[in-house]
C-alpha cells in the first residue's frame, strides 16, 4: 500500500500542470461553495440583526410583517397612526423598560424622514449591541434640526449645517414641500448597514412644527401659513405617532405585554416580536442563496468531471505503464487502487485548498464586508451541510475516479502484458 | 530448486470470452525449460509469442492445460498469488518503453524490491541502494542513476530494464523482443550484458525474438510455430 501511495504521488507530481489545474478547479468550486455558505449565514445574521434589543414593535392594527417593514425597514406606507395617549400609556407601563417612538410620513428626495426622540440615539441597537454613533455633530437640539443616516449624507453630499426642505408624503418627487420650514443638519450617523443609513431623523416636535399650520392633511391656505420663526415649541404638542419599539424589563413579560397590546380596548393595535417576524421575512427572501448554492454545486460537478475527463484521456498513454506495473507483480486490483488513489488525492487536495482559500478570504474580507454590506462574516466552523459537502466531494472524486480506473483494470486484464 | 523453471502441458488459449471467443492462438502440447537454461524462442510476428509470455507470467489464463513455474501450477493459484509469484520469481523485459516515466532511473531499478519482499530478502544484508548501484555499475549506468528516464537513449533504457529485471535474483528472466529497437552493435552489447547479469543472478533466461540470427548465443532454441498446433497460426506457415 505504501508503495502504491508513493507511486501515486510521483505519478501526480510528474503531471504537475494537469494535476494542479484540476486541483485548482476543484478548489475554486469548493471555495465558492464555502464562501456562499458563510455569506449566507452572515447575511442571515446581519438581517436578523437589523434591529436588536427590541422585544416588540407596536403600531396600528395590521399584520406583523407590514408593521415591521414600515417601521424598521421603511418600506411601504404605514397604516394608521396611533394616538400619543396610547403611546404614553405603554411608555409608562410598569413592564416596559424603554420605548422608541417613530413618526413617519414625510420624505426628502426619496429618503424617509423619521420623527423620533432621544431614546432612539440612546437605545437603538443593531447586530447584537452595536449602538448608534455619530460621525459628526449631535442629536437634534433645535426644533428644525435633523440628523442624517450615512447613506443620505454620502449620496446627497450633505454636511453639518446643510439646509434641507422636506417634502410632504413619501413620493420621491413631491408636489407639496415644506419649503417655508427648512431643516438644518445637526448630526450625521455612522454607517450601520441597516435601513437607519437611509433615513433622516428629526424630533417628534419637529414633525409637528412642520405641519402646525396644516389641517387634515392639506397645506395652509394663502395667508394662513405660519412662518417658522413664529412657532413657539412650548405650544406644540404631539398628537400622533406611527409606531414604537418596546423593550421590556424582563423577557418573560414580553408575551403577556404583547397580548395586552393586541387586546388594548381604547385603540386597535398590533404588537409583533421583531426576531420572529425577521425570521419569517428571511424565509421569504432566502431562496436566492439556494440558487447560488446550486450554481456553485454545478461548478463543482464540472470540476470533478473535468478531472475524470483528464484521467480518461491519459488512460491510453498509461496503458504501457500499467502493463509494466503488472509485469512487476502488481495485481490488477492494485492498479485499480493506484488510479483511485490518484483521484482521491486530487479531490482531497482540491477540497482542502478550497476550504483554506475560503477561510483566508474570509479573514481578509471580514471587516470591509461588514462595514460595506452589513454582513457579519463569522469565522466559526462551517455549517454541517458544508462539512458534509466537503466529505462528499472527496468521496465523489474517488467514485468518479474509479470509472477510468475500472476501465484501466479491465484493459490490463485483457491486455495481459502487451498493449493490444 | 529441482522443478522445471517452466513447464507447459496441453495448453490451449484463445482471446475473448464466451460467445466472443476467437479461434485459439496457442495450442501447445508440451514446453519444458530447465533451470539455468538460456532458452531462445523465435517465430514470425503475430505467431503468439507475447501471448505465450502472458500465460507464463500468469497474467493470462489458458482455457485448457497446465502451466507450472518452478513447480507451482499457475491454475491452482489465486489471481493475487499468481501476481505475487510473478513479482517474486520473474523479471520482465519489454521490447521498448520498459520504464515508468515518472520515476528516476534509480527508482525504476529498485521498484521490484519495493513491491516484493521476496526480491528484497534475496539481497541479504546488501541494501537496496547498494544493489542498485552495483547493477548500475555493471551496466555502465552509474552516472545516469538520478536522471529522469525520459532523458535516456533507447539503449540506455534497455540496460535499465536489465537491471530492474535482475535485481533481487528472480528465478526466471523473460525478455520479449528486447533488442528489436537496437542497432546491431548495441544488440551485441545488450545480449552480453544480459547473459552476464543472468549468470550472476543464477536466473533462467527465456528470450523471445523474431530474429533467428541471435539464436547461436543461446543454449537451446525453439521455433514457436513448430510446437504450436493452433490452426489459425499454422495456416500462415510456409
Amino acid at each position: 500500500m505504501l508503495v502504491l501511495l508513493r507511486l501515486a504521488v510521483r505519478s501526480l507530481r510528474s503531471r504537475l500542470l494537469t494535476t494542479s489545474l484540476t486541483v485548482f478547479s476543484i478548489a475554486l468550486s469548493v471555495l465558492l461553495l464555502v464562501g456562499i455558505d458563510r455569506l449566507r449565514s452572515g447575511a442571515q445574521q446581519g438581517f436578523a440583526g437589523t434591529v436588536s434589543g427590541v422585544d416588540l414593535v407596536v403600531g396600528a392594527r395590521s399584520g406583523p410583517l407590514p408593521l415591521l417593514l414600515s417601521s424598521v425597514f421603511h418600506i411601504g406606507d404605514g397604516a394608521n397612526d396611533i394616538s400619543f395617549e396610547t403611546y404614553a400609556h405603554f411608555r409608562d407601563h410598569p413592564a416596559v423598560a424603554w420605548t422608541i417612538p417613530f413618526s413617519m410620513g414625510d420624505s426628502h428626495r426619496g429618503y424617509r424622514v423619521v420623527g423620533t426622540d432621544e431614546n432612539f440615539y440612546k437605545h437603538y441597537s443593531y447586530r447584537g449591541g452595536h449602538a448608534i454613533r455619530f460621525t459628526a455633530g449631535r442629536q437634534p437640539g433645535a426644533l428644525f434640526d435633523c440628523v442624517l443616516g450615512s447613506d443620505v449624507a454620502e449620496r446627497l453630499r450633505y454636511g453639518l449645517g446643510s439646509r434641507l426642505v422636506l417634502a410632504h408624503g413619501l413620493e420621491s418627487v413631491s408636489l407639496m414641500n415644506h419649503a417655508d420650514k427648512p431643516f438644518t443638519v445637526s448630526g450625521i450617523l455612522a454607517r450601520t448597514s441597516t435601513p437607519v443609513d437611509r433615513a433622516i431623523y428629526i424630533s417628534l416636535l419637529g414633525v409637528e412644527a412642520m405641519h402646525v399650520d396644516w389641517s387634515d392633511g392639506t397645506p395652509p391656505a394663502l395667508g394662513e401659513a405660519i412662518p417658522a420663526a413664529h412657532i413657539d415649541p412650548k405650544q406644540l404638542h404631539v398628537d400622533q405617532i406611527s409606531a414604537f419599539l418596546v423593550r421590556t424589563r424582563t423577557r418573560i413579560s414580553t408575551l403577556p405585554l404583547q397580548r395586552e397590546i393586541n387586546t388594548y380596548e381604547p385603540e386597535p393595535l398590533t404588537a409583533a416580536i421583531p426576531a420572529l417576524t425577521l425570521a419569517e421575512l428571511w424565509h421569504l427572501v432566502g431562496y436566492a442563496d439556494s440558487a447560488l448554492s446550486l450554481v456553485s454545486a454545478a461548478a463543482l460537478v464540472i470540476g470533478l468531471l473535468s478531472m475524470v475527463a483528464i484521467l480518461y484521456t491519459t488512460l491510453n498513454e498509461r496503458r504501457r505503464e500499467i502493463a509494466i506495473l503488472r509485469a512487476l507483480g502488481l495485481s490488477a486490483r492494485q492498479v485499480l487502487q493506484l488510479l483511485i488513489l490518484e483521484t482521491t488525492f486530487i479531490s482531497l487536495a482540491g477540497t482542502l485548498l478550497g476550504f483554506a482559500g475560503a477561510y483566508s478570504l474570509l479573514v481578509l474580507a471580514r471587516s470591509p464586508v461588514e462595514q460595506r454590506f452589513g454582513i457579519p462574516l463569522l469565522l466559526g466552523s462551517p455549517s454541517p451541510l458544508i462539512l458534509g459537502f466537503g466529505c462528499g466531494i472527496v468521496l465523489l472524486g474517488a467514485i468518479l475516479g474509479s470509472l477510468p480506473a475500472l476501465q484501466a483494470y479491465r484493459n490490463s486484464l485483457a491486455d495481459g502484458l502487451s498493449v493490444r | 530448486m529441482g522443478a522445471l523453471a517452466v513447464c507447459l502441458h496441453d495448453v490451449v488459449f484463445a482471446y475473448g470470452r464466451g460467445r466472443a471467443r476467437q479461434r485459439p492462438v496457442l495450442d501447445i502440447p508440451s514446453l519444458e525449460i530447465a533451470p539455468g537454461e538460456r532458452f531462445f524462442l523465435h517465430g514470425p510476428s503475430g505467431c503468439g509469442k507475447t501471448t505465450l509470455l502472458g500465460l507464463i507470467a500468469g497474467v493470462l489464463l489458458p482455457q485448457a492445460g497446465s502451466i507450472a513455474i518452478f513447480g507451482q501450477a499457475l491454475g491452482a493459484l489465486s489471481p493475487s498469488a499468481r501476481d505475487r509469484l510473478r513479482g517474486a520469481e520473474m523479471g520482465y523485459i519489454f521490447q521498448g518503453f520498459n520504464l515508468i516515466p515518472y520515476l528516476s532511473v534509480r527508482q525504476n531499478i529498485a521498484l521490484p524490491c519495493e513491491v516484493h519482499a521476496a526480491r528484497r530478502q534475496r539481497l541479504g544484508t546488501t541494501s537496496i541502494t547498494a544493489e542498485v548501484e552495483r547493477l548500475a555499475a555493471a551496466l555502465g549506468l552509474l552516472p545516469l542513476l538520478d536522471q529522469s528516464v525520459t532523458e535516456l537513449s533507447t539503449g540506455q533504457q534497455q540496460r535499465v530494464a536489465i537491471a530492474r529485471a535482475t535485481i533481487g535474483r528472480p528465478g526466471l528472466i523473460v525478455a520479449d523482443e528486447p533488442t528489436s529497437a537496437l542497432d546491431t552493435d548495441r544488440r551485441e552489447q545488450f545480449l552480453a550484458l544480459l547473459f552476464e547479469l543472468c549468470e550472476n543472478a543464477g536466473s533462467t533466461l527465456l528470450f523471445v525474438s523474431h530474429d533467428r540470427s541471435l539464436a547461436g548465443r543461446f543454449s537451446r532454441e525453439l521455433a514457436l510455430p513448430v510446437i504450436n498446433r493452433a490452426a489459425s497460426v499454422r495456416e500462415g506457415l510456409p
